[in-house]
């Protein structure tokens, strides 16, 4: 109970004293995530709602690749872009092992596949949803998808922040790729292994509070917006 | 009250359907079926469930493929040209996942109709005057189905189809849709609608379309219609006995 305690007391301390160290961490982590879930979002969010309206042969086996790329072991894609793009490695010549390049990369790998697979399913009801309408509107396909997408806002947001949530607690991928070097590639969950690796367990809990929040808040304002989409009916 | 404007209706009548067949998977939905719709015309398709009337409808907007057969448009084959100067209401209206005003906004848009005064005119024609902000999932079924035609009136269709538009509503919305579609008519639009309401059949229609089992077996006046029949189904179905 003691060292619960401690770790509140050293989390409230280390965010109320601005801690340099910490916000460079904070700000990292969120750096890395926020940028790999932003061109996960750009690669996944046209390819889910390709998959989803589209019919073409060998559909089902790229929906199957997607969904089970789900559940890709981060430790695998960690050991897997880190053979990529090492020295030796046939990208070894852009120099980005143990840089957050390296743990974007490793994580837009883990994440694209959520945004891919989820988008498609959301879009495929919703486009089914309006088929008949669209056709005896004569809607353009591009304004179609517009509209899918718009529509389906509140529940991509929903995949978008699940994404984000994949992003920030990983730990495997960014460990490997990164190396959780101290003010370079040291991020939240790296650190919290590190520390806890050291016997630093306050330290370790006390960041694991302050990302449990960034996670609590994020779901807080999702849960708000589904809520009120639902009693709108828009979801 | 809104009034279209007579000058923007194209000719898209006679409509011809000459030995239409529509195969759904390996099922013979549509029979050899042929017929003519009149300008300026409100035929009622009616017979009984199952008997094609609806997937009748869906083929002449284009919406389901002719396996054999033709339609013609003042002679014209259907085409997106075509397809846009017609609208469809459908039997369960399917309605955007955003409010009453962005409904009608998306139709303007898609059909680059110009004008926040007309929609608001339309939306007033069909009672839906002063519900734009409201989510269009949350509207009764009649509200629903008022904004589905007032999505269809937006588009100042030459063809109107309606699928059973008044099924399972209220006295206010049938009597309200009813008036439309007169008012419509008497503007030279073209109606079509399918219906199991005799008694609407008889206010409305100058024309039947009887059918059965995928083929039709009248078409002719209404009055003639109800007054003499010409097959035994008819007058069974008229009478409110079970077709076999």
């Amino acid at each position: 109970m003691n060292i619960l305690l401690e770790a509140f007391a050293k989390s409230f301390e280390l965010v109320f004293t601005l801690n340099e160290d910490l916000f460079e961490i904070l700000l990292l982590s969120l750096k890395v995530s926020g940028i790999s879930l932003l061109f996960s979002c750009l690669i996944g969010l046209p390819l889910g709602t390709f998959l989803a309206i589209k019919s073409f042969w060998g559909k089902d086996a790229f929906l199957v690749l997607f969904n089970t790329m789900m559940g890709l072991p981060p430790v695998v894609v960690g050991l897997i872009v880190y053979l990529l793009v090492s020295r030796s490695g046939p990208f070894g010549w852009l120099g980005i092992l143990y840089t957050p390049t390296a743990m974007i990369i490793a994580q837009m790998i883990l994440i694209t596949p959520i945004i891919v697979s989820l988008t498609s399913q959301i879009i495929e009801e919703i486009s089914q949803e309006y088929k008949s309408l669209f056709a005896s509107l004569v809607v353009p396909s591009h304004k179609a998808i517009i509209a899918y997408l718009f529509d389906a806002r509140y529940s991509i947001l929903t995949v978008v922040l699940a994404g984000f949530g994949r992003a920030i607690s990983e730990v495997g991928a960014v460990i490997i790729v990164g190396g959780n070097i101290d003010h370079l590639t040291r991020v939240m969950t790296t650190t919290i292994a590190l520390e806890t690796s050291k016997g630093n367990l306050s330290l370790a809990l006390a960041l694991g509070i302050i990302l449990l929040s960034i996670a609590l808040t994020t779901n807080f304002i999702l849960i708000r917006l589904k809520f009120r989409a639902k009693r709108r009916m828009y979801v | 009250m809104y009034k279209s404007n007579k000058k923007n209706l194209m000719k898209l009548t006679p409509i011809e359907v000459i030995d239409l067949s529509v195969l759904l998977g390996k099922d013979l939905i549509l029979d050899k079926v042929s017929c003519s719709i009149k300008n300026n015309s409100i035929t009622a398709v009616i017979g009984p469930n199952g008997a094609g009337k609806s997937i009748f409808l869906q083929t002449i907007n284009g919406l389901t493929n002719i396996d054999d057969g033709k339609i013609t448009f003042n002679k014209l084959h259907n085409n997106d040209e075509i397809r846009n100067k017609q609208a469809m209401v459908f039997q369960t209206p399917t309605l955007l996942r955003r409010n009453v005003k962005s409904n009608m906004d998306f139709v303007s848009n898609v059909k680059n109709k110009n004008g926040k005064l007309v929609i608001k005119k339309i939306l007033k024609r069909v009672g839906l005057e002063g519900y734009d902000d409201k989510p269009a999932r949350l509207l009764s079924g009649g509200e629903k189905q008022r904004l589905s035609l007032a999505r269809a009136l937006l588009i100042e269709p030459s063809v109107l189809l309606l699928d059973e538009p008044t099924a399972n509503l209220d006295p206010f919305s049938l009597k309200l849709i009813e008036e439309i579609m007169l008012e419509e008519s008497k503007k030279g639009v073209t109606i079509i609608l399918t219906t199991h309401d005799m008694a609407q059949a008889k206010r409305l229609a100058s024309d039947i379309i009887f059918f059965n089992r995928g083929k039709i077996l009248e078409q002719t006046d209404a009055n003639a219609f109800f007054k003499n029949p010409l097959t035994k189904e008819a007058k069974k179905y008229i009478n409110g006995e079970i077709l076999l």
